[in-house]
């Protein structure tokens, strides 16, 4: 019922005229008559605007928001917080409403953009180039898989248990359909045992997959293990969260060839997964390698400044079947939301974004301590995200839920053997008094 | 004047954001991390609040977006993007719930992607749908994921995919991603799939066909029923690439023609917006038979609650992390909300109708290589201006410093000098006369001062860019210079 459509009944007769035709079914004459519609679609009549408005408003208000609850969820999305520029900034229709920068010379404000975006996620991860963006970690993860693959000729890849559990369904659904063996190496303790690494490891072997800090919050041995790949001809993929690299070291300083993951904590909206981001970065010998789109800077023919797509003979448009990927529309928006985040807080502000979530994590830890009956059943370090164990686990985190805390994400759901097992995720948009509700609130819950 | 790179703008000791106070005890990390996990160095720039919006403002200012004009880009269906659909999005019910909350604390979602799904089913006539793909391309992926689990479960010996000669490059790349060899099948001189030398291709071991229809010249294939039937003969399925949606829906659809997957692009036919290249979403409708297949999550109604269910065994498995592109499905639901069946209908008409107005008058300053009504888009060749030494390209950088954007070029890769044209419904006739008239100038110029094509543009921030240098010496990174 709402009108985009501009034309009027008089241009459009002006329009059928000039055409030659009397009306618009002339111009669907060649759909044969047995696969015309002969009925209205079964949809509903169109309606005004408010009214649509007034229907998504019932269903959004049927859902809880992590600001109507208290939000310890982690799992691969985190609630941090979100400046309000980055969301005037998206909304500017020279940047959500433009396509792909296929004409460079009105398309530079994406294209710079662009560049930045890259210069940034190389930078935080330490490597020498990143792509333009990816759809999301888990995908991303697969792409990058595909890589090593191509690169070393080899067909296993040894990914690490600790991986994010749904990453590694997305693994299996994208890489083995290629012929890769994907061989899942098993932790001990929350973490991954270089040693295990070594007994599975051979000189067939595309590559190794770990997380950093991986699915548990654990920090895993990342320069051991990448070594071990690189005395076995393998490369390093390395999962990173970008926030906790504010106090982390870059993956590309601990041996990671390629570091992906998802960009979600980089001021993206929590949004029920999605659009996120997938960050894509490698090293120099990997650089054709690359799928998706990059951005160059270049001179134009007057010898200004300006930044094109550039490497394109790796890409489906050009190369077909013999390109390095199938992508082609990515997450440009979301890559300009991260690129605005990262510019606003800057040097100090990801560091004190990821020091204050590591903080509040472990003050949260100290607190729980003090609960009789919960215990930390893994040991390593952790940033900002921990398994706690306590009886009756998803009984009390559906009480929790009913209170106002989603207080964390049942581990049996990815482990059969992880019973009782809870991951707790801590960013610094939590304040102390919900922290000291959340213990107050599992205590008493646990022990009531 | 060139905008400066963010990070030549910098200054140390600046802050674009305050975080609240720490409020908790401190501990010292390196009492708690190893020293070499901890980092030594961050290289990233330090700006003010003012400084940073200034800087996006400014580059937002180089771009030409549909906000300020004409986007005829063919194949991209660069409509109009509905401003209500972005609050829709920025609803706090929507943007602001995590994917792993209980499921009894996002049912409004659930229930609006289960409407979606259905919604969606309709329009293409298929029976199942998955809202999962982020993109076109990856819905190809998952739909050659379905055929691949398809075929096996029938012991089906199945290796090679027949795509068209004017097919989408997503295509054959999405095949490779899954292993198949691609065999194309040439177009007929109407356009249309050349079904003889479709016959001499089908052989026992082509697990199906990818095609688009109407296709990349606009133009739909009549014989797309039989098509349809001789590629089941061979035990095939039937793909269909949704990018040229906009033109049909209303008055057929895939699942009649015969088509067994189809995936949709709702940033193209649904008007979500396209963010600069992304991010779209690339839902995958099925028939019935390959139901079992779709990925897994699939959302299900109980008769009291949604549910997500990852239960299906022959699912191909999850092609993403979480549910898919979620706020991009908020926008396409809201978008189909307005429209409802005879607006969807009307959308369709109507670009058709511009593609046919246009076409009629262009083709008497440019060559029209298939001369009948098209649908959605129109492809004309820039060959005829060889003899005055312009390429497609010339006319293309022409078009910008008329303010437009310009067509898609150089494909479909079956027409020279291709110029590929597609209005969409959202385009008034005033600015489709006017677009038109650049383009008669443009050929006139060509005719009496060639030089002023290859030259251009001359009114947009930079002009023609030195890619080859690009290539060569790629300067991708500020932090590290190319050798």
């Amino acid at each position: 019922m709402a009108n985009y459509i501009p034309n009027t009944p008089d241009e459009v007769q002006e329009m059928l005229k000039a055409i030659g035709v009397k009306t618009v079914d002339d111009l669907f004459a060649e759909i044969p008559p047995e696969l015309k519609l002969q009925s209205e679609l079964n949809i509903p009549a169109g309606v005004s605007e408010v009214e649509m408005a007034r229907e998504l408003k019932a269903l959004a208000r049927e859902n809880t928001t992590v600001d109507e609850a208290v939000c310890f969820l982690g799992g691969g999305a985190y609630d941090h917080i979100v400046p309000a520029v980055i969301d005037h900034i998206l909304l500017r229709g020279d940047f959500f409403t433009a396509y792909t920068p296929y004409q460079p010379e009105v398309s530079q404000g994406t294209l710079q953009a662009i560049y930045e975006y890259q210069s940034l996620i190389s930078s935080l991860t330490g490597m020498d180039q990143s792509n333009a963006s990816m759809y999301e970690g888990a995908s991303a993860t697969a792409e990058a898989i595909n890589m090593a693959t191509a690169q070393t000729r080899r067909k296993r890849v040894l990914v690490m248990q600790t991986v994010n559990p749904e990453y590694r369904r997305v693994i299996n659904s994208l890489c083995q359909t290629m012929g890769t063996e994907i061989v899942s190496v098993p932790f001990e303790d929350g973490t991954i045992d270089p040693g295990k690494v070594g007994e599975l490891i051979n000189k067939e072997t595309a590559a190794i997959v770990i997380q950093y800090p991986n699915f548990f919050g654990t920090i895993e041995d990342i320069e051991r293990i990448s070594a071990m790949a690189h005395e076995n001809g393998a490369l390093a993929i390395v999962i990173a969260n970008p926030i906790a690299l504010g106090l982390l070291e870059a993956p590309g300083n601990l041996g990671a060839d390629i570091v992906t993951g998802e960009g979600q904590p980089l001021g993206i909206p929590l949004s029920f997964g999605g659009p996120y981001l997938g960050f894509l970065a490698a090293n120099k010998p990997l650089l054709r390698r690359m799928p998706g789109r990059i951005v160059g800077r270049t001179v134009d023919i007057d010898g200004k400044t300006g930044f094109v797509l550039t490497l394109q003979a790796r890409e489906q448009h050009i190369r077909r079947e013999k390109a390095s990927s199938n992508i082609c529309s990515n997450q440009a928006l979301m890559a300009l939301n991260a690129t605005i985040y990262m510019s606003l807080m800057g040097k100090d502000g990801i560091k004190e974004v990821a020091g204050q979530s590591f903080q509040k994590a472990h003050y949260l830890k100290r607190e729980l301590a003090e609960i009789k009956g919960l215990s930390f059943p893994f040991t390593g370090s952790f940033f900002n995200e921990l398994v706690i164990k306590f009886p009756n686990a998803r009984k009390i985190l559906g009480k929790m839920a009913k209170q106002g805390i989603f207080a964390g994400i049942p581990l049996d759901n990815y482990f059969s053997g992880l019973k009782d097992h809870v991951l707790v995720a801590v960013t610094e948009k939590r304040s102390k008094g919900e922290i000291d509700r959340y213990v107050d609130m599992l205590g008493g819950l646990i022990n009531g | 004047m060139a905008e400066p790179l963010i990070f030549d703008l910098s200054k140390d000791g600046r802050r674009g954001y305050t975080l609240p106070e720490l409020d908790v005890p401190e501990v010292d990390p390196a009492d708690h991390i190893p020293a070499r996990f901890l980092r030594k160095e961050l290289n990233m720039p330090s700006l003010s609040e003012v400084e940073v919006v200034r800087h996006f403002t400014r580059l937002s200012r180089l771009n030409h977006s549909l906000d300020v004009g004409f986007y005829p880009l063919g194949s991209c269906t660069m409509k109009y993007n509905p401003k209500v659909n972005e609050d829709m999005a920025r609803l706090p019910g929507f943007a602001h719930i995590h994917p792993l909350q209980p499921e009894d604390t996002v049912q409004g979602a659930l229930k609006m992607l289960s409407k979606l799904e259905s919604y969606l089913c309709e329009i293409t006539g298929m029976d199942s749908m998955t809202l999962q793909p982020a993109a076109g391309a990856q819905g190809e992926l998952t739909g050659l994921l379905i055929m691949q689990a398809y075929h096996r479960k029938n012991n089906n010996h199945k290796t090679k995919i027949i795509i068209p000669d004017s097919g989408h490059g997503t295509n054959p790349a999405s095949c490779s991603m899954v292993g198949y060899e691609v065999v194309n099948v040439k177009s007929d001189p109407r356009g249309g799939v050349d079904m003889e030398d479709l016959k001499s291709k089908l052989t026992p071991d082509v697990a199906g066909l990818m095609i688009t229809n109407p296709n990349t010249l606009g133009l739909f294939d009549e014989n797309i029923g039989e098509l349809a039937n001789l590629i089941h003969s061979v035990d095939g399925l039937v793909y269909y690439d949704g990018a040229n949606l906009n033109a049909i829906m209303g008055w057929t659809r895939p699942g009649d023609m015969g088509f067994d997957i189809v995936h949709l692009n709702l940033h193209k036919t649904f008007s979500t917006p396209h963010g600069g290249g992304g991010p779209g979403a690339g839902p995958v409708g099925v028939k019935s038979h390959l139901e079992a297949y779709l990925p897994n999550p699939r959302i299900q109604f109980d008769g009291k609650k949604y549910k997500v269910t990852t239960k299906c065994r022959e699912s191909v498995g999850p092609v993403l992390a979480s549910l898919g592109n979620f706020l991009v499905l908020v926008r396409a639901f809201a978008y189909i909300t307005v429209n409802g069946r005879e607006g969807l209908k009307d959308i369709s008409t109507h670009a058709v109708l511009n593609a046919n107005y246009m076409m009629q008058r262009l083709k008497k300053t440019y060559k029209l290589p298939y001369d009948r009504f098209c649908k959605h888009e129109f492809v004309l060749s820039g060959k005829t201006l060889g003899e005055f030494g312009v390429k497609t390209l010339d006319v293309a950088k022409r078009l910008l410093d008329f303010g437009f954007h310009a067509p898609t070029v150089y494909f479909p890769l079956i027409v020279e000098e291709a110029m590929m044209i597609e209005p969409t419904e959202t385009e008034s006739k005033g600015t489709l006369d006017c677009f038109m008239e650049a383009l008669e100038m443009i050929a006139a110029e060509a005719k009496e001062n060639a030089e002023i094509l290859k030259q251009a543009p001359v009114k947009t921030p930079v002009r023609r860019l030195d890619e080859a240098t690009a290539a060569r010496k790629p300067d991708i990174n500020y932090y590290r210079k190319p050798e």
